[in-house]
């Protein structure tokens, strides 16, 4: 496949110098996705869902062609178990607030890993305060991998394990499956957090047997402001609803309420279906490119990155050793210069990274780091945009004062 | 001027060699500053006499070039100043931030001044205040 013409897609990379290598943050959008959301707007805009005219019962369709995507996509049992949230932060928050608040107790155990986006942390704490349930990490090795050891604390006592398919930091994929076959050994449920693998690899949400699958639009060629949240059916169907108000129902009366068939029980008042159509859009896209050439054009790309920056003075690399792991993510720190100050310089050369602690305090504290500097690239990243990222590094400890 | 000058300039020199790098056994203040998205993280010491001036100040922590200068420039410039002459120079950093300072606060911020164009980046502002921010919150308890 010929990368010019990819990048032709992308209206910000095609008139543009800069090297975005910060994919793991957010992606770019191409015209297709763009196009998508315009006609949303200047085609059908109405109401979805409670109109009795033509433009309404249309945006109702194209909001639930767009959930009957999503369901394809990652190969859910129907479309019925896709709830659109506005990211994976939302859909994470809503299985902690329902699932969570309705069915863990006192002295049940939320098995997460240390190496989880804050996203993924955040509400089995609020969880764990609020019903008295325990926190137990899973502690990975250097490269991002659990040892048996670490997964047999997958017990009796877990009722929830939540965990992230692929770490934004490590790259590394975890062996989701091999945790589901544990947690519902123990008879607990398993939410996967798949923010940072969606975008990478093709996802099957039946054969990996999760019960929560988390992800957001807009790392996957999105728009910002919506993601998704599957749910298996059985669980569905029990689950309490999470935000209340108009759309959600069947009967309301003064004192109580009886809640919309699923999935519309889990969104409340007007839903965002111009950026569905725009999800839809981009996962046509990603499939039209396809995963065999996305993993692939990622894997050079990264090889490449991290054989070269193996070879480099005064570089620190974290995560796997086999550069066909990282899922495009090549995190690292050079001495001596603080990672801000890093992403200052490559700034300064138009090339974007990221620079912090990237959502995961817990983990760098783990690596017994403050922050670090990240690079991660999509498939529309190049060999020459490779190289431009390496000689930028080159210069960083000079500009800081190094070595002059 | 533009990041690599304001660097070789000023940045770098306090960041590698800073004179206030240092802990003091029994500071008058102490308080412990952080961007907590950053990672910078810093502690200020003051010593401070009986006659109320700054006699020696001085921090610990660690950061990112441009929060670390920064932290070393202010202490240079708040020792031998009151706790008032040390505020006005804090309100006449930030007013430089703001980019609404006037001639003569930008002229008793002396070298701080050369963090202007630094202050003015979205994105670092937040590492060249954090030492200012820090000395404030501990001088107005």
């Amino acid at each position: 496949m010929d990368i010019k013409a990819i990048r032709n897609d992308f209206p910000i990379l095609k008139n543009s110098d800069y090297v975005y290598f910060d994919n793991a943050a957010t992606s770019q959008r191409p015209r297709q996705v763009i196009d998508a959301i315009t006609a949303f707007y200047t085609e059908t805009n109405a109401n979805p869902l409670r109109g009795l005219y033509a433009w309404s019962v249309e945006a109702t369709d194209r909001y639930e062609a767009a959930r009957e995507r999503v369901s394809r996509f990652i190969n859910a049992g129907s479309p019925e178990e896709i709830i659109f949230t506005r990211n994976a932060s939302e859909s994470l928050n809503l299985v902690a607030y329902t699932y969570g608040l309705a069915e863990l107790k006192e002295g049940d155990e939320i098995v997460l890993s240390v190496m989880e986006h804050h996203s993924n942390i955040l509400p089995w704490q609020m969880v764990a305060k609020k019903t008295g349930a325990k926190l137990v990490y899973l502690e990975p090795d250097a490269e991002g991998a659990f040892s048996e050891e670490e997964l047999a604390k997958i017990g009796p006592s877990t009722k929830l394990v939540a965990i992230t398919m692929t770490s934004n930091v490590y790259g590394v994929t975890t062996p989701i499956n091999k945790i589901a076959k544990l947690a519902h050994a123990n008879g607990a449920v398993i939410v996967v957090d798949g923010a940072q693998s969606t975008p990478h690899q093709k996802v099957d949400v039946q054969s990996l047997d999760a019960d929560f699958y988390a992800f957001s639009g807009h790392k996957l060629l999105g728009p910002m402001g919506i993601g998704a949240l599957y749910v298996k059916k059985t669980l569905l169907e029990t689950m309490p609803p999470f935000l209340t108000g108009g759309e959600m129902i069947e009967y309301v009366t003064r004192e109580s309420a009886t809640y919309a068939e699923l999935p519309h029980k889990f969104e409340a008042g007007t839903v965002n279906a111009a950026d569905a159509c725009g999800l839809a859009a981009a996962i046509d896209y990603l499939e039209t490119i396809g995963f065999d050439f996305i993993e692939a054009q990622e894997q050079k790309l990264t090889t490449m990155i991290y054989e070269r920056m193996k070879e480099m003075e005064h570089i620190t690399l974290y995560g796997p050793t086999d550069p066909t792991k990282r899922s495009g993510i090549i995190t690292f720190n050079i001495e001596g210069c603080h990672p801000h100050d890093v992403a200052s310089v490559l700034d300064s050369e138009h090339v974007c990274i990221r620079a912090g602690h990237h959502c995961a305090q817990p983990l760098m504290q783990y690596m017994g780091v403050g922050s670090t500097a990240r690079a991660s690239l999509y498939f529309y990243n190049t060999e020459e945009e490779a190289e431009r990222f390496l000689s930028a590094l080159t210069k960083v400890r000079g500009w800081l004062g190094f070595g002059s | 001027m533009d990041l690599k000058t304001i660097y070789r300039e000023i940045v770098n020199e306090h960041n590698l060699h800073p004179e206030h790098k240092e802990s003091l056994v029994q500071p008058t203040y102490e308080l412990q500053g952080a961007n907590p998205t950053c990672g910078d993280d810093i502690t200020l010491q003051l010593e401070v006499g009986e006659d109320g001036i700054i006699s020696r100040g001085a921090f610990t922590g660690s950061g990112c070039a441009v929060s670390q200068a920064s932290t070393d420039i202010m202490l240079e410039l708040i020792e031998g100043k009151t706790k008032d002459e040390a505020l006005a120079l804090v309100k006449s950093f930030m007013a430089m931030v703001h980019g609404t300072a006037t001639e003569e606060e930008l002229e008793i911020l002396d070298e701080a001044q050369a963090l202007k164009d630094v202050a003015h980046m979205p994105a670092r502002a937040k590492c060249a205040t954090l030492a200012w921010h820090t000395l404030e919150k501990m001088l107005a308890e």
